[in-house]
C-alpha cells in the first residue's frame, strides 16, 4: 500500500516537473501537428528569444483585421548589407501544410547552423526573411469551426454591392492584374479584388520586396496542394529570361525531394502544368527582378487535398526542406563561389589532417 | 428611367435569351475564360469585348440552382460583375492542345483524372480506392461529331486498405463532347491485372457488420480539420469517395479537375434489397476555379453489386456571404 502510494507520488512529481520545465518551449513544440495562429506567434517570439544573435523579427504591414504581419529575419549580423532569401507561407488560408513547413524550415536551419558548415555559410552570406503565416486573418478564420476549414481568401469585406467577403491574395498583386485566371465575381475563390493591391497583405509584401529588391536573390512562396514546383510566369504570354535556368534548378529540387520519400513533384510554369493566372506574388517577384522565384505546391495530389493528415506533416516538410535547400544552395554557390570553395577546402583539410594524425598514432 | 424599371427590362431580355441558350454552355465558356489560354496569340480586342459583354449578361442571371458545370456561386450570393473579363479560348489556342500531349501538363492530367473517376465508379469499394500515379503518354484529337478525344497511357495505384499498393498500367480514351448543354465525358478504359487486386475479404467482413438490421452509422467530417479519421470510419470515407466519383465523372470537362476534399456527413439509412444504403454530403474541390461545391447523394453498396448512386443534389452554399441571400 505504502509502495503504491509512493510510486503515485513519484509519478505526480515527475509530471509536475515536466509541466514546469515547459519554459523551454521549442523543445516541446510539436512540429508534427497543425498550430493555431496564437501558437505560431508565441513560437516566433520563442525563436527570437532563444536565438537572439541570429533571429530578429520585423513587422512589415497589417492585415485587414489589423494584425501585425511579422517575419523572422535569420542569419549572422553583418556590418555590410547582405543578400537575402524570402519565403512566405499561408497566402491561402486553407493550405495548412504551408505554415507548418515554414516552421519546420526555421527549426531546421536554427538547429544546424552551428554544426553544419554549409548552413553556417548560408548564415554568413545570406539573410532569410521568413513569414510563417501571411494571410493571418484567413488562417484564423479557417480554424473557427468545421464549416470554415476550406476558406482561401483574405477577410476584407466586399466593396460596392458585393455581399461576399475576401479577395484571393494570389491574384491581387500588380503583375498583369486581372488578365487571366481570375474572376470579377467577388464571391469567387479567385476574385482578384476591386483594384490591384487593394489588400493590405499584398501591399505589405510588395512594399518589402521593392524596398529590398537589390538584396533579394530568391523568392519562395509555399502553397498546397499538387506536388509541383512552379516557375514564372503564371501569365501565359510572357517568358522569364532565365526560364531555362529556372527549369534546371527546379528539376534539381524535384530530384532532391524525390530522394527523401519517393514523392514526385512536377516542374513547370502554371500555364503548362496547372492553369494560367495573373496577379500572383511569384510573377510580381520575378517582374521586380528577383531572379530565382518559385511557387511550391506541397502534398498531396488530391487524395486529401487541403486537409492533409497530420502524420504527413513531417515527411512533407522533410522532403520540401531538401528541395528548398537545393535551390538556396545553388543560388548561394553561384553568388559566393569563393566561400563555397573555402568550405570544401576546409572540409578536405580537416579530413586529411585527422587521417594523418590517426595514422601517426600507429 | 427608374432603376428598378431598367433592371426589370434587362432581366426580361436576359431571361428570353437564356431560354434559347442553355446556361450550362455559358458556364462552360466561363470556366474556359477562367482557365485562360495556353496559346500565344491574343484575339482582336473588339471580338473579346463583344464576347465578354455577352458572357457578362449571361452570367448575371442564374434562374434556377441547376447543378453547375462551372463551380460558380449561386446568383443569390453574387456581387456586381465588372466587364473586364479574361479571354476566351480561341481556335488557335485550342489547336495547340491537340496532337501529342506533354504527359506532365494539365490537359493530359485532367483527362486522366476523368478516367480515374470512371475507374473508381466501376471498381471502387470500401477497401479499394484508386489514385492517379503518372501519365506516361497522351494525345488528343478533335472528332468528327464535335468534341475532343484524349488517348491516354497511365498508371494508377490501388489502395487496398490504407497503404499504397501496387501500380496498375491503364489505357483509356476520354471523349469530351462539345455540346451546347454540358454532356458528361465518355470513357473507355482498360487496366491490366484489375482482376488480381481485390479487397473481397475485408469488404465482405465490412458488409456483414453493417448490413445488420439495427446498424445506424452516422459520422461527420471525414477526415476532420487535421486530416485525421478513425480506422473504423475509413471504409465509409472510401465509399464516399467512390460515390463522389459518379458526380465528379458526370460534372467533368476539359476545364475542370475535381477531387473530393471531405465527407461532411454520412448517415446510414435502412438497408434495402440487401444493399447498404448511405446518405452522404460531400465537398468537392475544382482546381482551376478553386471552388468548393457541396453535394448530397444517396448511395447503395454491396459486394455483389458494387456502388450505385441513386440520387444526387447540388447544395448551393452561400460562400463567404455576410448576410443570408434574399
Amino acid at each position: 500500500m505504502k509502495g503504491s502510494v509512493m510510486s503515485v507520488l513519484v509519478v505526480l512529481a515527475l509530471v509536475a516537473q515536466d509541466r514546469l520545465a515547459g519554459g523551454q518551449e521549442h523543445k516541446s513544440y510539436d512540429y508534427t501537428k497543425y498550430h493555431t495562429m496564437d501558437e505560431i506567434s508565441a513560437w516566433m517570439n520563442q525563436m527570437e528569444k532563444e536565438n537572439p544573435d541570429v533571429v530578429s523579427s520585423m513587422i512589415y504591414g497589417q492585415t485587414y483585421e489589423k494584425r501585425n504581419i511579422t517575419l523572422l529575419k535569420i542569419g549572422f549580423t553583418s556590418a555590410t548589407p547582405k543578400k537575402a532569401v524570402w519565403m512566405d507561407c499561408g497566402i491561402h488560408a486553407r493550405e495548412w501544410i504551408a505554415p507548418a513547413f515554414c516552421q519546420h524550415f526555421v527549426k531546421e536551419i536554427l538547429g544546424s547552423y552551428q554544426t553544419d558548415p554549409k548552413v553556417k555559410m548560408l548564415f554568413e552570406n545570406l539573410d532569410f526573411y521568413i513569414t510563417p503565416v501571411l494571410n493571418m486573418d484567413g488562417y484564423i478564420y479557417s480554424w473557427k469551426d468545421n464549416t470554415t476549414r476550406l476558406w482561401r481568401k483574405s477577410r476584407s469585406p466586399g466593396t460596392g454591392d458585393c455581399t461576399c467577403i475576401g479577395t484571393d491574395l494570389n491574384r491581387n498583386f500588380n503583375a498583369n492584374w486581372g488578365m487571366v485566371g481570375i474572376s470579377r465575381n467577388c464571391c469567387s475563390a479567385v476574385y482578384n479584388g476591386p483594384t490591384p493591391l487593394s489588400e493590405p497583405e499584398a501591399q505589405a509584401v510588395t512594399d518589402f520586396l521593392v524596398a529590398h529588391q537589390n538584396k533579394l536573390l530568391c523568392y519562395l512562396t509555399i502553397h498546397s496542394y499538387g506536388q509541383q514546383i512552379l516557375v514564372p510566369y503564371g501569365h501565359p504570354n510572357i517568358s522569364a529570361p532565365n526560364y531555362d535556368e529556372l527549369m534546371k534548378v527546379g528539376r534539381a529540387a524535384a530530384n532532391a525531394i524525390k530522394a527523401v520519400h519517393g514523392k514526385s513533384y512536377k516542374v513547370g510554369t502554371p500555364p503548362d502544368i496547372l492553369y494560367a493566372f495573373s496577379g500572383g506574388s511569384c510573377d510580381f517577384a520575378r517582374l521586380t527582378g528577383i531572379p530565382y522565384s518559385f511557387t511550391f505546391e506541397l502534398r498531396d495530389e488530391g487524395k486529401f487535398s487541403f486537409i492533409l493528415p497530420e502524420d504527413q506533416i513531417q515527411p512533407t516538410c522533410e522532403e520540401v526542406y531538401q528541395g528548398a535547400m537545393s535551390i538556396i544552395n545553388y543560388i548561394h554557390d553561384k553568388n559566393f563561389r569563393g566561400s563555397a570553395i573555402t568550405v570544401t577546402a576546409t572540409l578536405w583539410t580537416t579530413l586529411v589532417a585527422s587521417w594523418i594524425s590517426s595514422a601517426n598514432v600507429f | 428611367m427608374g432603376r428598378s424599371q431598367r433592371s426589370g427590362q434587362i432581366l426580361f431580355v436576359i431571361r428570353t435569351h437564356l431560354e434559347s441558350v442553355s446556361s450550362h454552355s455559358c458556364y462552360a465558356t466561363a470556366l474556359s475564360f477562367i482557365n485562360g489560354s495556353t496559346g500565344q496569340r491574343s484575339p482582336p480586342e473588339w471580338i473579346m469585348k463583344t464576347f465578354c459583354s455577352v458572357w457578362l449578361f449571361l452570367s448575371l442571371v442564374e434562374l434556377s440552382p441547376a447543378p453547375p458545370v462551372s463551380q460558380e456561386p449561386p446568383l443569390a450570393c453574387r456581387g456586381p460583375v465588372d466587364p473586364a473579363l479574361p479571354q476566351p479560348e480561341t481556335p488557335e489556342e485550342m489547336a495547340n492542345t491537340t496532337g501529342d500531349l506533354e504527359p506532365t501538363h494539365y490537359p493530359a492530367r485532367r483527362a486522366a483524372t476523368v478516367a480515374l473517376h470512371y475507374l473508381n465508379t466501376r471498381h471502387g469499394s470500401p477497401h479499394m480506392v484508386f489514385g492517379l500515379q503518372q501519365v506516361h503518354k497522351a494525345s488528343a484529337e478533335d472528332v468528327a461529331a464535335g468534341g475532343r478525344n484524349y488517348s491516354l497511357d497511365f498508371s494508377v495505384t490501388a489502395s487496398p486498405g490504407g497503404s499504397p499498393g501496387p501500380a496498375l498500367r491503364c489505357s483509356a480514351d476520354v471523349l469530351f463532347p462539345r455540346t451546347e448543354q454540358h454532356t458528361p465525358p465518355d470513357v473507355q478504359l482498360r487496366c491490366e491485372a484489375l482482376q488480381e487486386i481485390n479487397s473481397t475479404a475485408e469488404d465482405e467482413a465490412f458488409y456483414q457488420k453493417y448490413i445488420a438490421p439495427d446498424s445506424a452509422v452516422s459520422a461527420q467530417d471525414l477526415p476532420d480539420s487535421y486530416g485525421n479519421m478513425s480506422e473504423e470510419m475509413q471504409p465509409f470515407w472510401r465509399l464516399g469517395r467512390v460515390a463522389a466519383s459518379f458526380i465528379m465523372l458526370r460534372e467533368s470537362s476539359e476545364n475542370t479537375e475535381l477531387n473530393m476534399v471531405q465527407v461532411a456527413n454520412v448517415t446510414q439509412q435502412e438497408s434495402s434489397e440487401k444493399q447498404l444504403m448511405l446518405d452522404y454530403v460531400v465537398l468537392l474541390h475544382d482546381l482551376p476555379s478553386q471552388e468548393i461545391t457541396q453535394w448530397k447523394l444517396l448511395a447503395s453498396w454491396s459486394p455483389d453489386r458494387g456502388v450505385r448512386v441513386l440520387h444526387t443534389e447540388w447544395q448551393p452554399r452561400c460562400p463567404h456571404a455576410t448576410k443570408p441571400p434574399n
